[in-house]
């Protein structure tokens, strides 16, 4: 077991390597690092101060070095300046003495850079936004999973039935639905003043506000959250994850039940309820598992659509804003941190499917 | 003139059918959910002392003969509105939902043209003609099938151009008559106008072409790619199968809207990486045709001579005229003589069918992979070892057909999936052009004012969800009707 842990890790570290350096070389190429120096020096810069300005800012040395200095195997480059001596580097921050400067200064060091848009340092930025993600992500699971394992459970125990068709129909529908489609729909119908249900709710008295629910989520990131601001995010997101799952769960709850021992149990004479709560859900669930936790890179991108839809400063759009503005730093960093989600989540189902599942455990 | 209404002349009485139908449904699923809550159970057979049989119904039986009549009168409301749109001479009568009917005559002759021969000759179609036999699949298919003559119709079902741009019409609500119209132009914008005053159903109709035009070839060639390199590493396995397998989680480890952003933000064109990329991915079609007729008829020398120069013939007039370009002085590959250089794909449309491609195959690859993985421990494989035929000619004419159910069904699956990463491209502004129907953008216009002005995102939101559901349907339905025999 040690042994296979240990060998996931190694393949998830070599992963995790390749993948931050496809990311460093798709966002240092020459035609970003142009833009980059012209929107911080000079937008009428020549081509050749552009190259010297890329020099002057150690944006100047070979593709890998430049990765191994942001990644901080490499020392941080330093320069003197031919005129007045004065020495600048990656790790020399303005206005310290260069001695006391570090020799490395990258992500193993903590340091994950500076963000040329927002002025700030990348880690002060990351560390709240990761935040406010994480508070829309644990409600979208909160709804997410046990609504989702419930609709295939219930789907799953008797197959073929009336009740198993429409709830496969149900969540074949939900995953074909996209967030961009469902927060639209969702929009117009619980949350715009002049359509949807909101109006007759208004004129009958039965809400407070003009609508039923905000459109936009931006409140949830100051005054905190509520109902009134957070369900159509929370809700949107869930459900396209939400088919996924429980047409997992069904499968594999139809098969539990056409085991031996589910026959056993029932020519016994359990009842039915009991049967489903205490024979076979325990096995049906071992699958959803991994599947759950493999549905963190889909909900990324779910988050992205949903916090760019609802104007919630989170991760999702903080990826956006950095990709757009060409901010190199700061995409680097959130590429580091959905790189890793990735990799953690996929490690987790590993493992954590191997635990579950005795018959593999054995072998 | 005045702003036409919903439902037009006919609206009279089907509104109020409707209304009664959605009714009864929604009361008879009421009490059937809270019926069978309370434990009671549908009808049973008893069979009598006389040897008679008798069908004893519950109220549950009669909730949901509700429930169905009231689908069926539903229905039967929407067939009345197609042909309010079909028989009521003037605009003004049909109503805008009739009014819309009418315009899609071309797609719905065709629909019936399909469904009533392939229902005719069902027995004789194979695979597809099995999925007549479920509900399911034939409501899936209709549903694509409805895009797909829209994409071909659209011509003529289009009202306006995609970008006909009348400012008067800015933000008109659904129904509106034009300012003044000429000879010949549609009087009206059925679906109101967005908000630079364009058609917003004429957008969401050319949107089909574009969608259905990228989609399904995007998820062709992921199949080639996928099935080119999951073929000989499911079956070679070693080291072979190591190395692919890392580079496709590799590329599945990496967060698809990352990517994207990536891929798709102008430096990168400007890089040339989207050239790069095509030159790598569209060799991948060639080499599967190359190797599956060199597999197939090494043998017969003068035929594998025919078919291969045929092949590479159009194979590398179609890749050189893809990747270079002449007429673009930034383009990495400029060699290719402009004589026989076809056609350009301008970098936009390239970078946006590059990427989906990318995504898109490794998980091609792993379904290959594992499919191979089951079928070379066959009796049949083990017998064309033992004939002597060598592994490609194995993996592509026996291993491969043999994988054709699965895999079709995926594709149908994957095909949807394309279309929600379009859709996603599009929403973020990464799409074909800003000018472009495609459904995505479409929705990412309409949104900023979305809460004022709803109409001009909500029918390509809804076509996009009809379309996935249809094909998740359809994959549905081929892969219960596949796994009965």
């Amino acid at each position: 077991m040690a042994l296979f842990i240990l060998r996931r890790l190694g393949v998830m570290i070599l992963t995790a390597l390749c993948l931050t350096f496809v990311v460093f070389f798709l966002t240092n190429l020459f035609p970003n690092l142009e833009k980059l120096a012209k929107t911080q020096g000079n937008a009428r810069m020549t081509d050749a101060e552009v190259v010297s300005w890329l020099d002057r800012n150690g944006y100047g040395g070979p593709m890998i070095m430049r990765y191994g200095e942001w990644l901080g195997v490499v020392p941080g480059w330093t320069r003197e300046d031919s005129r007045d001596g004065e020495i600048t580097g990656r790790c020399i921050d303005p206005g310290t003495d260069p001695a006391d400067a570090p020799r490395f200064c990258g992500l193993l060091q903590g340091d994950m850079g500076f963000s040329t848009v927002s002025d700030d340092e990348v880690s002060n930025i990351i560390g709240g936004r990761l935040q406010l993600t994480g508070v829309l992500m644990f409600w979208a699971f909160a709804v997410m999973v046990p609504s989702a394992l419930i609709v295939g459970v219930l789907a799953g125990m008797r197959e073929g039935s009336r009740m198993d068709r429409s709830l496969s129909t149900f969540a074949i529908g939900s995953t074909a639905t996209p967030e961009y489609v469902s927060g639209v729909i969702f929009i117009v119908v619980l949350a715009s003043s002049t359509t949807g249900i909101s109006p007759w709710l208004a004129a009958n008295g039965w809400i407070e506000g003009r609508t039923l629910f905000l459109g936009s989520a931006r409140s949830a990131m100051d005054d905190g959250v509520n109902f009134w601001n957070f369900t159509l995010p929370v809700m949107t997101i869930a459900l396209y994850g939400m088919g996924y799952i429980a047409r997992m769960t069904r499968a594999s709850m139809a098969e539990v039940m056409t085991a031996q021992y589910i026959r056993t149990a029932r020519l016994k004479g359990v009842s039915f309820p009991n049967i489903v709560l205490k024979h076979a859900l325990r096995n049906a669930l071992i699958a959803p598992f991994t599947v759950i936790m493999l549905q963190f890179p889909w909900l990324l991108t779910g988050v992205v659509i949903v916090e760019t839809l609802f104007n919630y400063n989170g991760f999702g759009w903080t990826l956006v804003q950095a990709a757009s503005n060409n901010d190199i730093e700061l995409l680097l960093a959130c590429s580091i941190v959905a790189v890793f989600v990735v990799l953690v989540t996929q490690l987790i189902s590993d493992i954590g499917y191997v635990f579950l599942n005795p018959r593999i455990r054995i072998s | 003139m005045e702003p036409l209404t919903w439902s037009g002349a006919f609206g009279a009485f089907l509104n109020p059918l409707m209304l009664a139908a959605l009714v009864v449904f929604v009361l008879g699923f009421l009490s059937n959910f809270v019926m069978t809550l309370a434990g009671l159970r549908a009808g049973e057979m008893v069979v009598n002392a006389d040897h008679t049989l008798t069908l004893q119904k519950t109220p549950i039986d009669y909730a949901l003969m509700s429930m169905k009549y009231a689908v069926l009168l539903f229905l039967a409301c929407c067939v009345g509105y197609i042909v309010a749109g079909l028989v009521l001479p003037s605009i003004e009568q049909r109503g805008i939902i009739a009014g819309m009917a009418a315009r899609f005559v071309p797609v719905w002759i065709a629909l019936v043209a399909v469904f009533a021969l392939s229902i005719t000759f069902k027995r004789r179609l194979g695979l597809y003609g099995k999925l007549f036999d479920s509900l399911i699949g034939m409501v899936g298919f209709g549903l694509v099938m409805f895009w797909v003559f829209t994409a071909v119709f659209a011509g003529m079902v289009a009202t306006h151009g995609p970008i006909d741009v009348i400012s008067q019409m800015r933000n008109e609500v659904p129904g509106s008559p034009l300012p003044s119209p000429g000879d010949g132009v549609y009087a009206y914008y059925l679906l109101g106008g967005d908000n630079l005053g364009r058609d917003v159903f004429s957008r969401m109709v050319m949107g089909a072409r574009d969608v259905l035009s990228i989609a399904p070839l995007a998820t062709l060639f992921a199949f080639m790619v996928g099935v080119t390199l999951g073929l000989p590493a499911g079956y070679f396995g070693g080291k072979l199968d190591t190395i692919i397998t890392f580079i496709a989680n590799l590329v599945l480890a990496f967060p698809v809207i990352l990517l994207f952003y990536l891929l798709v933000t102008p430096e990168i064109v400007l890089a040339g990486v989207p050239q790069y990329m095509s030159m790598v991915l569209f060799i991948f079609p060639i080499i599967f045709l190359v190797i599956l007729f060199n597999s197939r008829f090494h043998t017969q020398p003068p035929k594998r001579a025919l078919l291969l120069s045929i092949v590479l013939a159009i194979g590398s007039i179609s890749y050189f005229s893809l990747i270079s370009d002449r007429s673009d002085p930034d383009a990495p590959f400029r060699f290719w003589p402009e004589a026989v250089d076809l056609f350009d794909i301008p970098g936009n449309l390239l970078i946006v069918f590059v990427s989906v491609v990318f995504v898109n195959s490794p998980t091609v690859f792993r379904i290959v992979r594992g499919i191979v993985l089951d079928i070379k421990t066959r009796d049949y494989v083990a017998a064309a070892q033992t004939r002597g035929e060598g592994p490609w000619y194995i993996m592509l004419w026996e291993i491969l057909p043999n994988a054709r159910g699965p895999l079709i069904v995926d594709f149908c699956l994957r095909i949807g999936y394309t279309t929600i990463l379009l859709g996603t491209l599009g929403f973020f502004g990464l799409g074909v052009s800003p000018e472009s129907p495609d459904w995505g953008s479409t929705i990412n216009e309409g949104r900023r004012l979305l809460t004022i002005y709803p109409h001009p995102a909500l029918p390509p939101a809804l076509a996009l969800m009809s379309l996935v559901l249809g094909l998740n349907l359809l994959a549905d339905g081929l892969r219960e009707e596949s796994l009965k025999d």
